[in-house]
């Protein structure tokens, strides 16, 4: 049966000014972007919100550039965006892999990145890749801008530091040097919420300067995770199996309907050793 | 009086509540009074009495309610209609069963129980004049068959592609050859395809 729509607003902004405005003014409003997780709420009769704001149409969301070293991804880029993005496919090739694993080619014209990292699932796809980039968030609202570290934007289960009065811009990545990889691990290779996914980085000490390892995991906390404490183990030179013993300490997986607890553990460390070993 | 003045509240209240919505529905013009926040399938099952597009699972995951929004195969349950204002839309209607793919879906065994068949022709077309098996598969990922086991719909759109070269070369060959007023065949093909 068709859900209900008729007790519900929306409100349809027609620049980002505007959008601001209307979350200051009318709040609190559900920002609305590709809608492919919120109509599954909706479609389930699981939506309690009433009132949302139409992002849509804001193209300024949408833009893929360079401004000085960082590349700025707007929040409203879909993953069909991402995928075929020539900046994103050089940059952070990791994270247009995710986008590429992100349900069928149905969701990735319009699930975007913005929505993604707004929906605050642990599982969501290009989380590990955004954290293990050292990405920022760029959060604005009718007061002004401000970014937050992308390690510092869960605070807990689909909790996020975002204000009610704020929407995400986008995304700001450094530069990123080496190798960097992108593993999700589902029941079917399209279209399933993975059981495991982890994005990981190495960069080579150049002279001086240490190495750079990053590995995050999606699905194996309430939260996407860093594994700090395994990372610094693995830049300080130790050796594979003391960071895999690091690793299954650090990460907290439970049990539900797609995986056991034991079998992300188990997947996660065979992830990371898949991945350190084939970087020589 | 009385009742005039009550089917105007009636409509006035209608006309507030529900904006009209302009789009280019399978190539005509169309201006719907819809909730913005209806979805796709809703809106083209109910409100335009197109009920080609099938709803399977809601949710995203099996692509029966595939459209097609500016020519991207997009799922029509996930989409309200406040976003596809000024879009074109395309549904299985918009094909008028004499596509290509259409035919070979027939003549290929591509449908069984049909319900994931229009969904699947809608997302076929966005792959393009000549796609690959991995191109099928990487594209047709968001669409679920509980019947076929894929290898006919693959075989069904392989041969579409096939047979749509074939005409285009045929095309050619038969423009080449014939000094045939060109607008008078594009009228033609026109009134051909709208009758």
């Amino acid at each position: 049966m068709p859900p209900t729509v008729s007790h519900r607003t929306l409100f349809e902004p027609k620049s980002l000014r505007d959008a601001l405005k209307m979350l200051r003014d009318e709040g609190p409003l559900t920002p609305m972007a590709g809608c492919t997780d919120l109509y599954v709420a909706l479609n389930f009769g699981t939506l309690q919100e009433t009132r949302f704001l139409n992002l849509w149409r804001l193209d300024a969301l949408r833009t893929i550039e360079m401004r000085g070293d960082l590349l700025c991804i707007g929040a409203m880029a879909t993953h069909t965006d991402l995928i075929r993005s020539p900046l994103v496919r050089r940059r952070i090739p990791m994270l247009a892999a995710a986008s590429s694993e992100v349900g069928g080619a149905q969701i990735q014209n319009r699930g975007t990145l913005g929505g993604n990292i707004a929906n605050a699932s642990p599982a969501g796809d290009t989380l590990p890749a955004l954290a293990a980039a050292d990405a920022s968030v760029v959060l604005t609202s009718a007061a002004g801008a401000r970014r937050v570290a992308f390690s510092a934007f869960y605070t807990g289960y689909r909790a996020t530091v975002r204000r009610p009065d704020e929407l995400i811009a986008g995304v700001e990545v450094p530069v990123l040097r080496g190798r960097q990889a992108f593993r999700k691990v589902g029941t079917r290779a399209a279209q399933a919420i993975s059981k495991v996914v982890m994005a990981a980085r190495f960069e080579p000490s150049r002279g001086s300067g240490p190495a750079v390892v990053r590995v995050a995991f999606g699905s194996v906390a309430p939260t996407v995770v860093r594994a700090t404490r395994t990372e610094a183990a693995l830049a300080a030179g130790q050796s594979l199996d003391v960071a895999l013993g690091i690793l299954t300490e650090e990460i907290a997986p439970i049990d539900d309907i797609r995986s056991t607890a034991v079998y992300r553990r188990r997947v996660a460390s065979n992830l990371l050793a898949g991945f350190w070993t084939s970087k020589k | 009086m009385f009742l005039w003045q009550k089917n105007f509240a009636v409509f006035a209240a209608f006309a507030l509540l529900l904006p009209v919505m302009r789009l280019i529905l399978n190539g005509k013009r169309a201006n719907l009074g819809v909730h913005p926040l209806k979805r796709l399938l809703d809106v083209l099952r109910e409100d335009c009495a197109l009920t080609g597009t099938k709803e399977g699972c809601g949710e995203g995951e099996c692509g029966a309610c595939t459209v097609l929004v500016d020519g991207a195969p997009v799922n029509s349950c996930l989409v309200p209609a406040a976003q596809v204002a000024g879009t074109r839309v395309t549904t299985i209607e918009g094909l008028s069963g004499r596509h290509p793919l259409q035919r070979a879906f027939v003549e290929h065994g591509g449908a069984q129980c049909g319900i994931c068949t229009p969904g699947m022709i809608m997302a076929a077309i966005a792959l393009g004049p000549r796609p690959t098996l991995q191109d099928m598969r990487v594209g047709l990922a968001g669409n679920l068959c509980r019947c076929t086991g894929y290898s006919a719909i693959y075989r069904s759109i392989a041969a579409a592609a096939k047979s749509k070269n074939r005409r285009e070369r045929k095309a050619r060959r038969a423009k080449n050859s014939r000094s045939s007023n060109k607008q008078e065949r594009r009228k033609r093909r026109i009134a051909r395809n709208t009758s």
